[in-house]
């Protein structure tokens, strides 16, 4: 389908797919099967421009909006889910900043960010605070010029790897949620350490840690906006990234959809190929038309956000991140029933998006937690009437 | 320093159909690139640039349509494309071609190294470079496949050889030829392929070089060519047909009696 690109946005995902096909294609199995950082990869990311997209010009960015970043991570995650993800988890780290950051806050950060030369991390989970975010309980105590933080985030995406990361710390757990806030920390600030790495089912190259704080001392400057507005931060931050994680969905899916065609009109069975049997056109035409549903819902939900990004944009990004990541869990489902059992060998990549696919239904906001974001906004919505 | 890159347009294919009345090679429908071994010459240019400031300008000799491979160059960061089109170029063998760049570069004037491919995957002669260089008169070294060091009025080079390399210390003004080895071409860049959109190709013509009619195109190339045409094609030698376990039988029987075994 024909979603009017511009010039400038053609180019982005002409450039997108090649680095994919060139530079991400000959090792995601590789770095799938070691657990292991693609810094190699990175690096050579860091030279295409891409990096900073999502990032204004005078920051050293190119300027452009979440739509661009989306229609990267999507080509990038066609072929690998999972190396993409270090471009949107930074996206993630970075839209705190970018989004509440003083000029001199913008100006320390965003330049090392949009050359693609340092990652970005965000922090907000801990082991007893997932979907509750409420019930965090890294406290930021102030003392002087500095905040002390102490506490423990689990399953940070791009931890120890990042050089900046945005973290919400409680400021007054009196207040509840209003006593949060959310702190800029440098990687090496003493009391600043990282704890063991996980070892998950999927999204295997993406390291993922836990941030610890011991009495970790940082400069006031270090807080983006005021004191109990971590909450708003984070809210408004979700509403910029999750489409990225819906970009990292429809990708993982449109490149299962792809090899599962290309695959059953080589595949010879009773004498024919696969694909003249009804029973797997089915599954391919379905596949087809629910990338195309989710593509279309993103695509509409990043225009508008880019359009006013100080506006409510919850529920079409709650709505984006829900069905593509469901769409990317069944299509790989059955991308991997077309393929059999060549399907389910680790020789060929189409397990490996099932397993990275799962995740997106999980972070940034559960299925169940993206319902709850749009049922409560069409509450709203119906009570303002 | 200022460094020059000459680079060639050639058929994206290896598989290029001949036109038999011509003689020559049929262009029409076949997708062009750059050719391989000349990306190689643009990354290692870019590198040198990077690390000595200056500019990159890349020529080619080409019809109209080989500016869309200079601006392919200038989004992998190159400054500054020259396109040399003219009818009478037409026709033009490897001492015809090297004689066109030369007059191109002189008339660019000031530079301190030129790059090139080691040679086109359409041609395969490898000769332009080295006759680029015999033109203007300034050393040569073919085959580099590293630059050790790079400064004014000097660079120390590694040339491949069959048994190992060769360092050479060159003064500059000077031109290389590259092999793949010295480097991992750069994809483009955003900001190099926006530019590259909007960035204004010269273009000269044999006028504008000033070149001499009688050694361009067609009446400045002493080579002929006679023929073009296909090597014979391998003859299909015996199927073995059968269970595999005769076919196994057969294909000893046979090499025994080969006496390859």
């Amino acid at each position: 389908m024909d979603y009017f690109l511009s010039e400038e946005q053609k180019m982005l995902v002409e450039l997108a797919k090649k680095f994919a096909h060139e530079k991400i294609k000959p090792v995601r199995e590789e770095f799938d099967e070691k657990e292991e950082f693609p810094w190699s990869v990175i690096e050579e990311f860091a030279k295409t421009d891409l990096a900073g997209v999502y990032i204004p010009a005078e920051y050293g960015g190119m300027g452009m909006g979440v739509f661009d970043l989306c229609v990267v991570v999507e080509e990038l995650s066609k072929i690998d889910g999972s190396i993409s993800l270090s471009l949107a988890a930074t996206a993630l780290g970075t839209f705190p900043i970018l989004l509440f950051g003083t000029d001199d806050q913008k100006k320390k950060y965003l330049p090392g960010i949009a050359s693609g030369k340092k990652l970005a991390a965000f922090g907000i989970t801990e082991p007893n605070a997932g979907s509750d975010a409420g019930a965090i309980q890294t406290s930021a105590k102030k003392e002087g010029d500095s905040y002390i933080l102490n506490g423990t985030k689990c399953f940070i995406t791009n931890a120890g790897e990042a050089e900046v990361y945005t973290v919400i710390a409680m400021t007054d757990k009196t207040k509840g949620p209003r006593g949060a806030s959310c702190f800029i920390v440098e990687k090496g600030t003493p009391g600043f350490t990282f704890g063991k790495k996980e070892k998950k089912m999927g999204i295997r190259s993406s390291s993922t840690r836990e941030l610890i704080f011991n009495n970790c001392k940082i400069p006031k400057e270090n807080l983006l906006a005021k004191e109990g507005m971590g909450f708003i931060v984070a809210m408004k931050t979700f509403d910029a990234s999750r489409p990225g994680v819906a970009a990292q969905a429809l990708g993982i899916a449109a490149g299962a959809l792809d090899d599962a065609v290309d695959y059953s009109r080589k595949r010879v069975q009773f004498g024919q190929p696969i694909s003249g049997f009804q029973a797997i056109q089915h599954i391919l035409a379905d596949m087809a038309t629910e990338v195309e549903a989710a593509r279309a819902l993103l695509y509409a939900t990043a225009r508008q956000y880019d359009k006013d990004p100080s506006a409510r944009n919850t529920k079409s990004s709650a709505m984006a991140k829900l069905y593509a990541s469901e769409v990317a869990m069944k299509t790989t489902v059955n991308a991997v029933q077309v393929l059999g059992g060549y399907g389910y060998m680790r020789e060929y990549p189409m397990e490996k998006r099932m397993r990275d696919a799962k995740i997106t239904q999980i972070y940034e906001g559960t299925s169940q937690i993206q319902r709850n974001e749009i049922a409560f906004a069409l509450i709203k919505e119906s009570a303002r009437k | 320093m200022n460094f020059i890159v000459c680079i060639k347009q050639v058929p994206a294919t290896t598989d290029v159909k001949i036109d038999s009345n011509t003689n020559t090679l049929k262009r029409e429908g076949v997708e062009s690139i750059i050719n391989p071994f000349d990306e190689y010459a643009i990354e290692e240019a870019v590198r040198l640039k990077e690390r000595t400031g200056g500019k990159v300008t890349v020529i080619t000799m080409g019809p109209p349509q080989a500016e869309n491979a200079l601006r392919e160059a200038l989004s992998r960061g190159c400054d500054e494309g020259i396109l040399v089109s003219d009818r009478a170029f037409a026709g033009a063998d490897t001492l015809a071609t090297s004689y066109t760049l030369a007059q191109t570069i002189r008339k660019i004037g000031e530079f301190d190294v030129i790059i090139c491919g080691k040679q086109a995957s359409d041609g395969d002669t490898a000769q332009v470079g080295p006759g680029v260089a015999e033109k203007l008169n300034i050393p040569h070294i073919a085959y580099v496949g590293k630059v050790e060091d790079i400064k004014p009025g000097t660079m120390k080079v590694q040339r491949m050889m069959e048994d190992g390399h060769d360092i050479f210390d060159v003064s500059l003004p000077a031109l290389i030829t590259v092999v793949k080895e010295i480097n991992n071409p750069r994809l483009p860049s955003l900001k190099g392929m926006i530019f590259s959109k909007k960035a204004v190709i010269k273009k000269w013509t044999a006028a504008d070089i000033s070149a001499d009619a009688d050694k361009i195109g067609l009446s400045g190339s002493p080579t002929q060519v006679m023929k073009i045409f296909y090597p014979p094609a391998r003859q299909g030698g015996e199927k073995l047909t059968g269970e595999p376990q005769d076919q196994a039988a057969a294909l000893v029987s046979k090499m025994k009696e080969l006496k390859l075994i």
